[in-house]
């Protein structure tokens, strides 16, 4: 029976063809002829798990442990996958309030309702193990620990410097870094970053849309295991440094003490310093703002950092340039002629030992003219020129005007000036001499950073030459070195120009009429050259300082910011305190102990006028 | 007479007569299915295949009720479903006014009624009852479908119950109703009505997509054409009705927002917008598709292989053993699966054309036509869907999505044609 109609069954088998072989041709675009969909599945259904390696451990030169790693745990949360959560509970369990609960959801949430992200970050062990039994309550909730930095010992701070997350410019500048990683920031956690940080290794898991692990992909195939980080063997005298951060603990200033015989760093200190724990964990971000807007500025490490005019200390190293050009001899001797350059009342030097020791400005104003003006051209310009560029080269030797390769990051190198700063200044064969004498006391365009001034003592300490100042000795398992540490840096001044200095050191402790007698430790033939640079507010009192004489075992460098009194009065005591505790292991004397620790002779900040004082005075 | 036209009893072998290719076809696409939802919704706690607690195993329970259904249908007298068509019919709009009243709400629709163990969802068999109604209707003797009178009779039997599960607020059910176009356009409804729905669809895209004089002026064009090009002959009538027609699409074009903003509802907008491209919300409305792509994706030629799907496996994909079941079968059987299923339904529906144009009785042609239109709209929808090609719309893929009621009652609808199929040969 045949209708009219019937040749409609064509048109309808014909639709449905169609309709099969669309899908099918949507089927090979999707499946065969497009690689975009696996690689979407497998980001959404795999999950990387880095697993964060310890980091490497830190320890002093004798062994003791300065950092070590704590297990912390970050609470994550997939907004979409929390349901039928009692909130009040939940909160009472974790120990949040419901406004704080709010806040962590809102924020989870802008960040992503499907994927996992933080909830709350870096929850002690202690706090973790309250609640731990109940989170499997709570759905769409889990925890991924992390290590933290701990510091058994709230010291050197400004050596081990902090940790933190990984920011832009730095993963842009080590493509190794990536989202979330913690980078050493400050201190050798960053120079030696590559070393502590280990190796990462990896898990791959396959996840279900609530981000919960269910199982491992292609059975650990792909997994990698950590590494550890190295550990670091650094200079830091655990004790010293202790003892040193409790004699600044109230003051503002720095303490380098280095061995003078290897260039290891004992001591390090930059007061106001910090308790490196509280740039750890949940508390960080609060206390670094505190600490950043603090007007002491506890982060800044004055002793790298600071550039400080030298004072009279730099007359030490004038010393040595002019014996060895052979301007003076040891036994010149200059008349204390105070309209040249004020100075105190003393009798006149009769030998570079005794002006050291006296500490004579127009002594050194002779010395330092005879430096720039050599008399190798008429043209005193010209000759100042060629004097200046001589000055320089050795100052460079001796470690100023260039920042020491320390292995600690953000040093400064101070400021010896050159011809070109100068002509910059004045015009070219507009200056001589007579225009920046100032530099012949330590004063002037000179300035120095505290580093620098502890390794001229540690290169008069070796009689004319210094290793690299640094924190670090070895490190791993075999006991790496560090080559450029272990090259003896030479000045190529003579050793027994050297010597005189040493005397006048000695003699600046121990003779009669030393301005820094306050050094004395009783038993130890201790070398010292005080200085009083003139800044804005009162004076820094400066002292630099190795012990013994013969075979120094420990040379430093103390600066006490705008104390009351010069370098004697201040950093000597406390230089000879930190000696006679590095030499002795012990100081017996309490009574200067403790009044040096309790004494702050720094003007309160903030200063608010510069201090006026005629330029050119008293200098001791 | 005698000997020229045989009887042959149904109670003697008849089973032989049986389209055996529609019910192999049949039995394939459920065990596939089957094998399917034991993928997705398979669990370390749950290997078990007869586990009542996961919905493999319910499934397994179903399908066994299914396979009773089957043969009980096969051994009944095929008059009983012609003669209590419209009996039928009537219980199941009365069970659709219950679930009205009773329902409660499931899956944003109140489309169950609650029967304790187990919940029944009457519009799956609403659409069986009215493609028996319209059957028997278009194939009584004193009835002329293609009158007025036919027509309004027609359209309202189909309405009815379409309006009823409307109500229920399941659109995607709703929607099935029109596969009942097809047996009519079989029966003699013009053929424009395909035309019109295709340009309807066109259009409503075009407007929704590109500015609306834009489209406007492409009609323009496509009716200039029509006339200057395509008619060699043209006379004023033509000229009057390719103006209505202008003038029809560029009122319709201008309906289009009307009906989309304010007649659509809002989660429907935006799935509209999501398969148009204009809006790409992977984390909200977007999410299904895009994770039911990726899942298809990246199944590759050969796929995972069986239970080893990353994305289906881990619950990345909602409703993934129901509406969503496709995707299992495209991650997991990768081209060569999913591009199977698509060939079995494609032959399961051209298997049914044949046999709907063998019937001999226009209660079994209308009947065996609309069992094709229904799993047909299904097929197109929910692959489709799925695909990314058409809105999210939620109806299940017929034999082989998890759910005991539709998988009942499309067993019913196809047994009761393969039944009707063995009597063709009875003269009516």
């Amino acid at each position: 029976m045949v209708d009219k109609y019937s040749d409609r069954a064509r048109v309808i088998k014909v639709i449905f063809i169609a309709v099969g072989v669309i899908f099918v041709a949507r089927l090979a675009m999707l499946q065969i002829f497009s690689d975009k969909y696996r690689a979407m599945a497998e980001r959404q259904s795999l999950r990387n798990i880095t697993i964060y390696p310890a980091r490497g451990l830190v320890y002093d030169r004798h062994g003791e442990l300065l950092v070590y790693n704590d297990v912390v745990y970050d609470l994550m949360v997939v907004p979409r996958s929390v349901h039928d959560l009692d909130t009040a509970y939940f909160c009472r369990s974790i120990g949040i309030s419901r406004e704080e609960f709010e806040m962590y959801m809102n924020r989870a949430r802008g960040y992503s309702p499907y994927v996992a992200s933080p909830f709350m970050k870096q929850i002690t062990k202690e706090d973790y193990a309250r609640w731990q039994n109940l989170l499997y309550k709570f759905d769409g909730f889990y925890v991924q620990n992390r290590t933290l930095r701990v510091y058994p010992k709230p010291i050197a701070a400004h050596v081990l410097g902090y940790v933190g997350e990984v920011d832009e410019a730095e993963m842009e500048k080590n493509p190794a870094y990536q989202m979330g990683d913690y980078v050493g920031k400050s201190g050798i956690e960053k120079t030696y970053d590559s070393l502590l940080c280990g190796k990462k290794g990896r898990r791959v898991v396959k996840v279900d849309v609530h981000s919960r692990e269910i199982g491992p992909y292609e059975n650990g195939a792909h997994d990698t295991v950590p590494v550890a980080g190295e550990k670091l063997y650094s200079t830091i005298d655990a004790g010293l440094q202790e003892y040193a951060e409790r004699l600044m603990a109230n003051k503002r200033g720095c303490v380098v003490a280095l061995e003078p015989s290897t260039g290891e760093i004992l001591a390090l200190v930059s007061a106001p310093s910090y308790d490196p724990n509280l740039l750890v964990g949940r508390v960080r971000g609060t206390n670094y703002l505190e600490l950043l807007h603090d007007i002491s500025k506890p982060l800044y490490n004055r002793a790298l950092q600071g550039q400080y005019p030298p004072g009279s200390i730099f007359k030490v190293a004038q010393a040595m340039i002019a014996l060895d050009l052979g301007v003076i001899n040891p036994n010149s001797g200059f008349v204390c002629d105070k309209s040249l350059v004020g100075c105190h009342n003393h009798p006149s030097a009769r030998s570079v030992q005794e002006a050291i020791k006296m500490s004579c400005n127009p002594y050194f104003y002779q010395v330092y003219r005879r430096v720039i003006q050599q008399g190798k051209y008429k043209n005193i310009y010209k000759d100042s020129q060629y004097g200046l560029t001589v000055w320089r080269s050795y100052m460079l030797r001796m470690g100023f005007g260039r920042a020491l390769d320390i292995d600690l990051p953000n040093v400064k190198s101070g400021r010896i000036p050159d011809t070109a700063y100068y002509n910059r200044w004045y015009g070219k064969d507009h200056w001589a001499f007579s225009t920046i004498y100032s530099n012949s006391i330590g004063q002037g365009e000179v300035e120095v950073v505290p580093l620098q001034m502890a390794n001229l003592a540690a290169i008069v300490a070796n009689r004319g030459y210094y290793y690299i100042p640094h924190v670090v000795r070895f490190y791993g398992d075999d006991s790496t070195r560090i080559e450029k540490y272990y090259e003896r840096q030479e000045t190529g001044i003579e050793p027994e120009f050297f010597d005189i200095a040493a005397k006048g050191m000695y003699d600046v402790v121990h003779g009669a009429g030393g301005t820094g007698h306050r050094a004395d430790v009783p038993g130890i033939a201790v070398c010292g050259k005080t200085g009083t640079a003139e800044n804005y507010g009162n004076d820094h009192s400066v002292f630099i300082s190795f012990a013994p004489m013969e075979d120094p075992k420990i040379a430093l460098a103390v600066y006490v910011e705008n104390a009351q009194g010069g370098g004697g009065t201040w950093a000597a005591p406390i230089s000879g305190l930190i000696i006679e505790k590095y030499l002795k292991g012990e100081v017996q004397r309490k009574d200067v102990e403790k009044m040096y620790e309790e004494i702050n002779p720094c003007q309160k900040l903030p200063l608010t006028k510069r201090v006026k004082k005629p330029k050119k005075t008293r200098r001791r | 007479m005698k000997g020229k036209i045989k009887y042959k009893r149904p109670d003697s072998a008849s089973h032989l007569r049986f389209d055996w290719v529609t019910i192999a076809l049949y039995a394939a696409l459920v065990v596939f299915g089957w094998v399917n939802i034991y993928a997705a919704c398979y669990s370390e706690g749950h290997k078990f295949v007869l586990d009542l607690a996961s919905q493999h195993g319910r499934q397994l329970i179903w399908i066994g009720l299914a396979t009773l259904v089957a043969f009980i249908t096969l051994y009944t007298e095929p008059r009983i479903f012609s003669n209590t068509a419209y009996i039928i019919y009537a219980f199941f709009l009365g069970l659709l006014l219950v679930t009205l009243v009773v329902a409660r709400a499931v899956n944003g629709g109140n489309s169950w009624i609650d029967l304790g163990p187990f919940k029944l969802q009457p519009s799956e068999f609403a659409k069986f009852a009215t493609a028996l109604a319209l059957a028997k209707y278009a194939g009584s003797l004193d009835v002329k479908i293609n009158s007025v009178k036919g027509r309004l009779i027609t359209f309202a039997i189909i309405l009815v119950p379409a309006a009823l599960v409307l109500l229920q607020h399941d659109t995607g059910s709703t929607l099935v109703f029109a596969a009942f176009v097809l047996p009519l356009f079989r029966e003699g409804l013009t053929k424009y009505v395909l035309i019109f729905a295709g340009v309807a669809v066109v259009l409503f895209v075009l407007a929704l997509v590109l500015n609306k004089y834009i489209v406007m002026g492409i009609v323009l064009a496509a009716c200039l054409a029509y006339l200057f090009l395509w008619l060699n002959r043209r006379s004023r009538r033509s000229y009057i009705n390719t103006a209505a027609v202008f003038l029809l699409s560029c009122l319709f074009v201008f309906s289009v927002d009307f009906v989309f903003n304010k007649v659509l509802e809002p989660h429907q907008r935006e799935r509209i917008d999501v398969l148009l491209g204009k809006t790409q919300d992977f984390k909200g409305v977007g999410y299904n598709v895009h994770q039911s792509k990726i899942a298809i994706g990246s199944g590759g030629f050969f796929g995972k292989g069986f239970l080893k799907g990353t994305i289906t496996k881990a619950d990345f994909v909602p409703e993934q053993e129901t509406d969503f079941i496709f995707c299992t079968v495209g991650e997991e059987g990768g081209f060569l699966g999913s591009a199977t299923l698509v060939i079995l339904y494609v032959a399961l529906l051209l298997r049914l054309v044949k046999l709907a144009e063998r019937q001999r009785s226009t209660f079994a042609r209308f009947y065996g036509y609309s069992v094709v239109g229904i799993l047909f709209i299904h097929f197109f929808i929910n692959i489709g869907m799925v695909l990314g090609l058409v809105p999210v719309i939620g109806i299940p893929l017929p034999f082989f999505s998890y759910g005991g009621s539709s998988l009942l009652a499309f067993t019913l609808l196809l047994f009761v044609f393969i039944k009707q199929d063995t009597y063709r040969a009875q003269l009516l």
